[in-house]
């Protein structure tokens, strides 16, 4: 009954989302309809997914879009264009999936090819073979360890991209006055600056639990590097990018972001060293389980910190450019006065 | 070490990125890049030589056997991707710090070297793997840093294709992972050859049908196929010169490969020919691909705009051979896919040396070019000739394969549609010669390019000239994969 | 029957509301947001399909016998960081489109685009 509950809200949501012209609430919509799906991976027993999506769906990348719009403009133009060609494509598209739909096994059904094929090992041997409770994670972080080994170097690639498109070196006379003007803004949140400055350990110590608490229930190092992340970007957002590089400086993340995808890898080649092929945890230690253990934790902590870097490198790049922006709009506003 | 070679070919180039941005400074960031990459074309070559004395190589990742695990699976076909890739990728790499002088501001070299590791970390990784999600993400490795390192273009232009790039590789993307979804279902498998033993009992239900219809558009628009090209002449006009190089010679024949794979091994062949009027659809699409693009390519007055037309002709051909769907079409295609990556990397790397000396490559500015630099414009021109199907180059070679193929199946339209389509690219390449050989030169006098460019071209046109005369190497490797393609699945 | 496909057909819908933002919508955030909730969808798709009637969350435990998939879960991990990287490199792409066009709408981007090439031509003819 929850689902359907859940799955109308998100109809609903999308057609708001289609409809509305206002970006700002189209970024809010959009952060909601990460939330409810959240929510649906929870009823659907994915609590891991769950975690994960509210994390990004509602988290990151709503606060990625939010602060692209406050660069671009909030107003969507009314132009649409090729409304009924996109509707055709929509058509077909859709049609062909609905005509997929009528020889799939139904919902829910435990006699389906996908719980009697390959998932079974994973639910009923995990336990002897890797020897922790939560098989999302057995099967991410060992049997299926490169393809999250992979999922390492997109969010690394995408990090790199990211610097590539809008990292501007600053000289430090350039970059003082700019922190001047900012710091003269921030000033005002005197309340939230001590409140936040209060929050922040705990956000970190919830951070680091999530990464440790991975093997046992939902959580691992990707969560946990998105939380610890979300610490930084609250800093930032309080008191300064300026403030907030002095603490962390952009070489020491990028190393940081490096450092995380080499230390996976190197788990693999440890393995290779050891006799085992590339990932094989088993050859790690004498007992095969305390190999995998020591594997899985080696590689979420790989995870874990180029996740953390990478998004606190995102996230730095977008507001050093919209600092950056502001800048020379008021350097133009000067002049013309 | 011997047996860990699979997988060393793709972590090397991975593990090489993050290394390259420790290193910081471009000119170690270059060696070091380089260095790697010639590493993986070792690589590639030892295991070319394995795959063709003994036979399929497996390699289950994590020591956790196949459809439980990931599993690389390495036989001809992917031996043969694997080395054009990591060859092209070394060869266009040394010509790269001359060309990014020139082209992108000198802070943001160390990123486009990392950027560059990772799009050839991507498609090496997506040939070697034999897990249908596997090469989900490592596409998606390729994608971004292809969006990436094609919005580092000088024009703002180059961010515009990139964003274009972007959204159609991304409904790309998802319309794979549909399609993966969908066969997970019907069979609760993601590794290829598992996946190729279920599906035919299942292979009747509209849920397989509706599978495959995604799987082949999602790598249609991956691979621009006419008529999903509209992304590609910008993306590869704008692109810094360095990375049209590379990636007109490798991307879109990795897409080809997955097609391929997917069509011939995974659904199988009795399904993709017989179930699904494939045959009909693509013979179709691609001869009026040939067509269109080099018409167009006729029209256009920027060079990289005339040549990624004639890529997507090109790509036409390629998808006849395969529609043909014999041993000898199948032969056609993939060395066509090993002949095409020679001559356009050839011409692309020719025009980095044009923007390099002249600053932009508009079919105006060459006037006079013939004489002022004689080696690259003698490189373009052979090229061409390849594009063409001139005797004694490897273009040649493979339309010769084609016609045969064609003609063995009684298809004398096709084949005598396929010699006009070769007439057009006479027109276009002609219009390149005419401007720079007969007409006089307007502005400044320009000098011939250092050797660093010179030597990686002509390494690659004296390839193009040596495998239209030799061709027992490209022939064997290309018959070997299209008949162990047909002799039952993976 | 009817409510065993139900689930997919409500998600099939959600995934092509989608599609047609990003193909109708010419401003460049909403595109990104309509391939945000195509993907979204997509993981809805994997996730319901992994879902078994009476199951729990696949954390092994002495007293349940029954799991859901987990994995679906798996691949949809990976897949949310695919979705999330996408979507940071298309917004810094968004930005410097709006650095150097001054807009961020399809249209009038590729006017200024189209424009450049006629005066591109016009001086060619002369």
């Amino acid at each position: 009954m929850i689902n359907i509950v859940l799955l109308s809200l998100l109809v609903v949501i999308a057609i708001a989302i289609i409809r509305m012209k206002d970006l700002f609430a189209v970024v809010m919509l959009t952060g909601i309809y990460g939330l409810l799906s959240a929510s649906f991976f929870v009823a659907m027993d994915a609590v891991d997914v769950a975690f994960t999506e509210a994390a990004v769906g509602a988290g990151i990348s709503t606060l990625l879009m939010l602060v692209a719009i406050t660069m671009t403009g909030r107003k969507e133009k009314v132009t649409r264009h090729k409304p009924f060609a996109a509707l055709f494509i929509v058509l077909i598209t859709g049609g062909l999936l609905i005509y997929g739909t009528l020889d799939m096994p139904l919902f829910g059904s435990a006699d389906a090819p996908i719980h009697s094929h390959v998932a079974p090992r994973y639910l009923n041997d995990s336990m002897q073979e890797i020897g922790i409770p939560n098989v999302v994670t057995s099967v991410l972080a060992s049997y299926r360890a490169f393809d999250t080994f992979g999922e390492v170097v997109v969010i690394f690639t995408a990090g790199i991209g990211v610097l590539a498109l809008l990292f501007v070196p600053r000289r430090k006379e350039e970059d003082e006055k700019i922190a001047s003007i900012n710091d003269s803004m921030h000033e005002h949140h005197l309340v939230i600056r001590i409140i936040t400055k209060m929050l922040i350990p705990f956000i970190l110590l919830f951070a680091l639990y999530v990464q440790f608490h991975g093997d046992y229930g939902p959580g691992g190092g990707f969560q946990a590097g998105v939380i610890f992340s979300s610490a930084i970007v609250l800093y930032t957002m309080l008191f300064g990018l300026s403030t907030a590089r002095k603490v962390i400086n952009q070489g020491f993340i990028q190393l940081m972001a490096a450092f995380g995808v080499l230390f996976y890898g190197c788990v693999g080649i440890a393995s290779l060293m050891n006799g085992g092929n590339f990932f094989d945890y088993n050859v790690l230690s004498d007992d095969p389980v305390a190999g995998q253990h020591l594997g899985i934790l080696l590689i979420e902590w790989g995870v874990g910190v180029t996740v953390a870097a990478i998004m606190i490198i995102i996230f730095f790049s977008f507001a050093g450019r919209r600092e950056l922006q502001q800048h020379s709009e008021n350097n133009k506003n000067r002049e013309s006065l | 070490m011997i047996t860990h070679l699979p997988i060393l070919q793709v972590v090397i180039p991975l593990m090489a990125a993050p290394i390259c941005l420790i290193l910081k400074r471009p000119q170690l960031a270059w060696i070091f890049a380089l260095a790697v990459s010639g590493l993986a074309f070792a690589i590639s070559l030892v295991l070319l030589q394995q795959v063709m004395v003994s036979g399929v190589i497996s390699y289950e990742l994590g020591g956790w056997q196949a459809p439980w695990g990931i599993e690389y699976r390495i036989d001809q076909l992917n031996a043969l991707m694997l080395l054009i890739i990591s060859t092209i990728s070394t060869i266009v790499l040394f010509a790269a710090p001359e060309s990014l002088d020139k082209e992108i501001s000198k802070d943001k070299h160390t990123y486009f070297y990392v950027l560059y590791l990772l799009s050839l970390t991507g498609m090496l990784g997506i040939v070697a793997t034999g897990d249908a999600f596997n090469v989900f993400v490592f596409l998606e490795i390729t994608s971004l840093s292809a969006y990436a390192l094609i919005a580092m273009g000088k024009k703002k232009q180059a961010v515009w294709a990139s964003f274009q790039y972007l959204v159609m590789g991304t409904i790309g993307a998802t319309f794979i992972l549909i399609g993966i979804g969908l066969m997970y279902q019907m069979t609760g498998t993601l590794n290829m050859q598992d996946l190729a033993q279920r599906l035919p009992e299942v292979s009747q239900t509209r849920t397989v049908f509706t599978a495959f219809a995604f799987v082949i558009v999602g790598v249609c628009l991956k691979l621009a196929m006419f008529p999903l090209h509209l992304w590609l002449p910008n993306a590869y006009a704008y692109a810094p010169s360095i990375v049209t190089a590379f990636f007109s010679a490798t991307s879109t024949k990795v897409a080809i490969y997955l097609l391929i794979r997917f069509t011939f091994s995974v659904f199988g062949l009795s399904f993709s020919f017989t179930t699904v009027p494939l045959q009909t659809l693509f013979m179709t699409l691609g001869v009026l691909g040939i067509f269109v693009a080099s018409i167009s390519a006729i029209y256009q007055h920027n060079i990289k705009h005339l040549f990624a037309y004639s890529s997507i002709a090109q790509i036409g051909y390629m998808i006849v051979g395969f529609s043909i769907s014999s041993v000898s079409g199948l032969t056609a295609t993939l060395l066509h896919l090993f002949n095409h990556a020679l001559m356009k990397s050839a011409i692309f790397l020719a025009l980095a040396a044009v923007a390099y000396r002249v600053g932009n490559v508009q079919l105006d500015n060459l006037k006079g070019l013939g004489r002022e630099m004689p080696w690259t414009m003698a490189a373009i021109v052979i090229g061409g000739l390849s594009l063409i199907g001139v005797p004694l180059t490897v273009g040649f070679v493979s339309k010769w394969y084609l016609l045969t193929a064609l003609i063995e199946q009684g298809w004398w339209p096709i084949a005598v549609l396929i010699l006009l389509g070769s007439m057009l690219a006479v027109i276009y390449v002609w219009k390149v010669v005419e401007i720079a050989y007969f007409k006089e030169s307007s502005g400044a006098p320009v000098k011939e390019a250092p050797l660093s460019f010179l030597i990686p071209i002509w390494t690659l046109v004296i390839a193009n000239v040596y495998f239209g005369i030799d061709t027992r190497f490209s022939v064997e490797i290309a018959q070997a994969a299209a008949q162990s393609l047909f002799g039952g699945g993976l | 029957m009817l409510m065993g496909l139900f689930n997919n057909w409500v998600v099939i819908v959600l995934m092509m509301s989608g599609l047609y933002i990003v193909i109708a919508h010419g401003n460049l955030i909403k595109k990104l947001v309509g391939l945000t909730i195509f993907q979204t969808s997509v993981f809805i798709f994997y996730i319901s399909m992994a879902k078994v009637n009476g199951g729990s969350a696949p954390i092994l435990s002495e007293n349940i016998s029954l799991y859901s998939n987990p994995l679906p879960h798996v691949l949809i991990l990976t897949a949310i960081v695919v979705g999330i990287a996408t979507t940071a490199l298309g917004l810094s792409l968004v930005v410097r489109l709006k650095e150097s066009y001054g807009t961020i709408e399809e249209e009038e981007i590729q006017r200024q685009d189209n424009q450049q090439n006629q005066a591109l031509n016009k001086e060619r003819d002369k």
